[in-house]
């Protein structure tokens, strides 16, 4: 049952066969047997977990369901929740209790969701890997001695190797569709907009937005329509976001009609070319679909990354000047004077990958290289938003490989920054033009998933869904399971 | 392109370890090299984007929706007095 997808759980727990107590014991008794193994979870609190589905189970007693009710979902350490820790996998954070819950939290647990704890990540989500973490590297369930992805590494692992049937990430370059890719399950980025991003810790402004990781499309699909719509208390969060069908999207089995776009600059030499080849083999799928599969070019492309580390290392120099010290969070001791107390307490508290972005958005943004480094990078941004608004005149969605490789070894990239940079390759546009992108199972190269990237329009995720639900019908790549962590319970 | 780390890192209030500079010297050179890039593209008259969609922020009326929460928001803080964040005196 562990392997169970959640709207399979669902049907389960309406009608009976099961109670939220059960799946709670269940997936608590997995995260007990393979944690260790995996260090997918960081905060764990069996005894709430457990009252959390009793509550939910006595709910059920005397009133209709709500859309999540009893089904365990995990969220990054990203999220503020008001009932134990919340870290962002950063040593600065040692300690701290968020006064509030998340939006996102809050949205949760109205539908009646069973949180069953805080996964791995990246620190302060910058990274590709999880492995800069302050809690140690996250691992791969398909083979442990490689890494899950980054920076949702954490809830990628934990769902992928069924120690929770779903779990919450963010995505500020492709950290929840990269480490999705990387584990063959299905991840989701909704819309820059669509989804609140309070009481999420922030990393980029202008790039974050939390989303679902998840066995099914459907799936995915659960959770965006319970946690997605606007939020008053955060000025980003779009109060006119075009409404969607989430579930009904899920229905489509066929893509007839659809036009497909495959940009040229996705497909390129330098990638992994059995990599490539799943891909490939899953758009020729589509066509037998009834997909029309169109050559596009987004000429911007291989600016994208660069842009990226000025715009989203700016944007975190400024978000993490918070971390000052003195109102939460981490302080040196025996402070000279308030320059040392700030000054010791960041070196102490920060891991050497956020002091490296830190610096590198405090240099783009100091007095005399602004114009030539942010304000350039907001330019070349603009052109990469033009990019894809043209291309998008000729098809209804694109199409691209998530990640160039499979999941490399741990270890591996982890002292020279700019190659983990350029991994990132296939999915930081979508970020910088706000756009809805969806990662799912499409091969296996090296006895690793390979992940197939969906893009869409502004607000158009049933577009996504319909594609991706389509191919996830005709295929069977999203029912394959790590072995050594399968076939239990 | 060269980067004066130690200048940068005060700027960014990190005091940094001599080794600790020693290594991040190359790295931010390195990445500072690739972005460079961005200058082979031509933006002239582009304007830029600070929010990926042309939408105007939303607003709210103009009234108190927030409780007095200072005792919750204070807990977390490392060092209080009095409802107050102590700091080593910045003042002689």
């Amino acid at each position: 049952m562990a392997y169970q997808s959640l709207s399979e759980l669902k049907t389960r727990l309406d009608s009976g066969e099961t109670t939220a107590v059960d799946l709670a014991r269940l997936y608590l008794a997995r995260i007990e047997a393979h944690n260790e193994t995996l260090n997918a979870f960081v905060h764990i609190d069996p005894e709430h977990v457990l009252a959390q589905a009793e509550g939910s189970d006595n709910y059920r007693k005397k009133h209709a369901a709500r859309p999540l009710e009893g089904l365990p979902i995990a969220v990054k350490d990203i999220f503020c929740t008001q009932d134990g820790p919340t870290r962002c996998c950063s040593n600065i954070l040692e300690g701290f209790e968020a006064p509030y819950d998340a939006h996102v939290i809050s949205k949760l647990k109205q539908a009646g969701a069973v949180l069953v704890g805080k996964t791995n990540m990246d620190e302060f989500a910058m990274g590709s890997s999880t492995g800069t973490s302050a809690f140690g590297p996250c691992r791969n369930p398909w083979d442990i001695e490689r890494i899950p992805g980054g920076s949702s590494g954490g809830s990628a692992s934990a769902v992928s190797a069924a120690l929770t049937p779903a779990a919450l990430g963010t995505d500020t370059g492709g950290s929840i569709r990269q480490p999705a890719a990387l584990t063959g399950i299905v991840g989701l980025k909704p819309t820059y907009g669509r989804v609140s991003r309070r009481g999420i810790i922030a990393f980029a402004s202008s790039l974050d937005q939390a989303g679902p990781m998840t066995r099914t499309v459907k799936d995915a699909a659960m959770i965006t329509a319970a946690i997605e719509g606007h939020d008053s208390l955060d000025a980003t969060s779009v109060a006119d976001a075009p409404a969607v069908d989430w579930l009904g999207a899920c229905d489509k089995t066929d893509m007839k009609g659809l036009r497909i776009g495959k940009p040229a600059e996705y497909f390129i030499d330098g990638m992994n070319p059995e990599v490539r080849k799943a891909v490939e083999d899953a758009l020729a799928a589509c066509e037998k679909l009834g997909a029309e599969v169109i050559d596009i070019s987004l000429p911007h492309t291989k600016y994208a990354v660069a842009a990226y580390y000025v715009i989203a290392p700016s944007e975190a120099s400024a978000n993490l000047s918070r971390y000052d010290g003195v109102r939460f969070g981490h302080r040196c001791d025996n402070p000279q004077d308030l320059l040392d107390l700030y000054t010791r307490s960041r070196d102490e508290g920060f891991g050497s990958e956020v002091k490296r972005r830190i610096l590198t958005g405090t240099f783009a943004l100091s007095s005399g290289y602004y114009d030539a480094y942010y304000l350039k990078a907001q330019q070349v941004r603009t052109l990469i938003r033009q990019d894809f608004a043209e291309a998008f005149e000729k098809v209804d969605i694109i199409a691209t490989p998530t990640s160039p490789v499979p999941a490399f070894k741990l270890g591996e990239n982890m002292d020279d920054p700019l190659t983990m940079y350029l991994s990132d390759i296939f999915t930081i546009a979508v970020n910088l033009a706000g756009l809805p992108g969806l990662s799912q199972p499409c091969g296996m190269v090296e006895s690793m998933p390979v992940g197939l990237q969906w893009i869409a329009p502004a607000w158009k995720e049933d577009t996504l869904l319909q594609a991706a639900s389509a191919y996830e019908s005709a295929t069977d790549w999203h029912t394959q399971t790590p072995s050594a962590f399968g076939g239990e319970a | 392109m060269d980067i004066d780390v130690r200048k940068t890192a005060m700027l960014a209030r990190i005091a940094l370890t001599d080794a600790e500079a020693a290594e991040l010297q190359p790295q931010l050179s390195s990445i500072l090299g690739y972005i460079e890039t961005l200058s082979e593209v031509n933006t002239e008259g582009v304007e830029a984007t600070a929010h990926p969609h042309d939408t105007a922020m939303p607003l709210r009326a103009n009234v108190v929706t927030n409780s007095n929460r200072r005792d919750a928001l204070q807990a977390v803080a490392p060092k209080i007095e009095s409802g107050l964040y102590v700091v080593p005196k910045v003042i002689e």
